[in-house]
């Protein structure tokens, strides 16, 4: 076991981890954070997309004990985030989900697009997105969303 | 997709984590973990303990002269991709970086670690051969050099030794050269099917024309760079016989598909150098 400080969505902590567990596994399991979905578990699908220091990473395929001294942030913890709710609500308006299993890791991913490319056309969205995968291939409305929402944020 | 338990240690020296790796057989260093991690999920891979080599300051170093750049093997691509770091080869690392896996994947995977890894379709191993650049390597008997062309021997095969780590990539910087790559995938971030990339004829030095995507490891084609040397003029047929001479020995397995991705990748490469 390892014992590991960090601050999560803003909360400093400290948890023993066994050295094996994912960043994802102590989200879900031990913190009861499940707005982090896991879908293949092997970094292939960014569904589990969270930030560590600023950055979108997997959480899957991040251990827990690599976070040590750093600062997460899961989806949870963007409900004050005012870019991320003009985010939220173009999904809604552009019906950029359907099942929503997706959704966590893409709203993660879509706020770091917007960051690096302020207004980002529809190929670089594409491009941007091609490593988080939606099984209901609802990819024309979170496309959308995202112009959209990039296009209101850096008016 | 559990990996099986192991130990996690994260020395704070380059010091301690050589003699680490030294004196445990199953110990294996890992930094960005963005392969290495997915190989122990699916228990392809396996350590007795992970010694973090991420946050060492001799691999986190970032240095330049006039000649060379040297990047820490703990640079992210990432870092690479957005400029953060100096670029020695005149846009193409930040473009090869670019195209590596997912944006996700890129900030936390490390170019020490794509070529310590090997993957016979890694993006660095070609790029690193082209850019002839050389490998610091450290090991219990001191630091030593070699040269990426060398360095891969086959697929997850290199030159290091137990118990040697990467500290960083030494980079000649082009002053002259142009280059072009071009990479064959079923989608954006997906391993290549082939990628060729080309630094050319220039007053930097001769013409450098490395493939990957191959059944075994990154190479350097001889013939394709020997006929780039040679020939400023366009002939499709004439690189694509240099190409499948080289195939012999980059690729000899490889099928019609697979070859002619390797004509296509070398041929739109170069043509992007020359235009």
């Amino acid at each position: 076991m390892t014992t590991i400080s960090f601050r999560l969505n803003g909360r400093e902590m400290t948890r023993t981890v066994d050295p094996r567990q994912s960043l994802a596994d102590l989200l879900r399991e031990t913190l009861n954070l499940t707005g982090t979905h896991l879908g293949c578990e092997h970094g292939a699908c960014g569904a589990c997309t969270v930030e560590v220091d600023g950055m979108p990473v997997r959480s899957c395929i991040v251990l827990s004990a690599m976070c040590d001294g750093r600062s997460v942030e899961t989806i949870e913890g963007t409900r004050a985030d005012e870019t991320m709710n003009i985010i939220r609500r173009h999904f809604r308006e552009k019906h950029a989900l359907q099942c929503g299993f997706c959704t966590p890791g893409m709203l993660m991913m879509a706020r770091d697009i917007i960051r690096r490319h302020t207004r980002p056309d529809e190929s670089v969205i594409r491009a941007e997105l091609s490593g988080q995968i939606c099984r209901c291939t609802g990819y024309m409305g979170i496309v959308a969303a995202i112009q959209a929402a990039a296009l209101e944020i850096n008016a | 997709m559990k990996a099986p338990a192991f130990e996690y240690v994260r020395p704070r020296t380059l010091d301690e984590a050589l003699s680490r790796l030294a004196e445990d057989d199953g110990a294996m260093p890992v930094s960005g973990g963005q392969s290495l991690l997915v190989l122990m999920g699916l228990r392809f891979a396996m350590a007795g303990t992970l010694v973090d080599i991420s946050r060492l300051p001799e691999l986190n170093r970032v240095s330049e002269t006039q000649e060379r750049v040297f990047l820490g093997a703990a640079t992210t691509h990432a870092r690479i991709e957005d400029g953060k770091v100096p670029d020695p080869s005149l846009g193409l690392m930040p473009r090869v970086a670019n195209k590596i896996a997912y944006r996700a994947v890129r900030n936390l995977g490390t170019i020490g670690g794509s070529m310590a890894l090997a993957d016979s379709a890694a993006d660095w191993p070609a790029c690193l051969i082209a850019l002839d650049a050389d490998l610091v390597i450290a090991g219990p008997s001191g630091e030593r050099r070699e040269k990426a062309e060398t360095f891969v021997r086959g697929p997850y095969e290199t030159g290091l030794a137990p118990g040697e780590l990467i500290v960083g990539i030494d980079i000649p910087r082009r002053k002259a050269a142009r280059w072009g790559t071009y990479k064959v995938n079923r989608k954006s971030g997906a391993f290549a099917d082939s990628m060729a990339v080309v630094v050319d004829s220039s007053s930097d030095g001769p013409a450098r024309i490395a493939l990957t995507g191959t059944s075994s490891h990154a190479r350097l084609l001889r013939h394709a760079s020997a006929w780039a040397e040679q020939n400023r003029a366009p002939d499709p047929a004439a690189l694509r016989d240099a190409v499948i001479a080289d195939l012999e020995e980059a690729d000899p397995s490889a099928d019609a598909y697979r070859i002619r991705c390797h004509i296509a990748t070398v041929t739109r490469a170069l043509a992007e150098a020359r235009a």
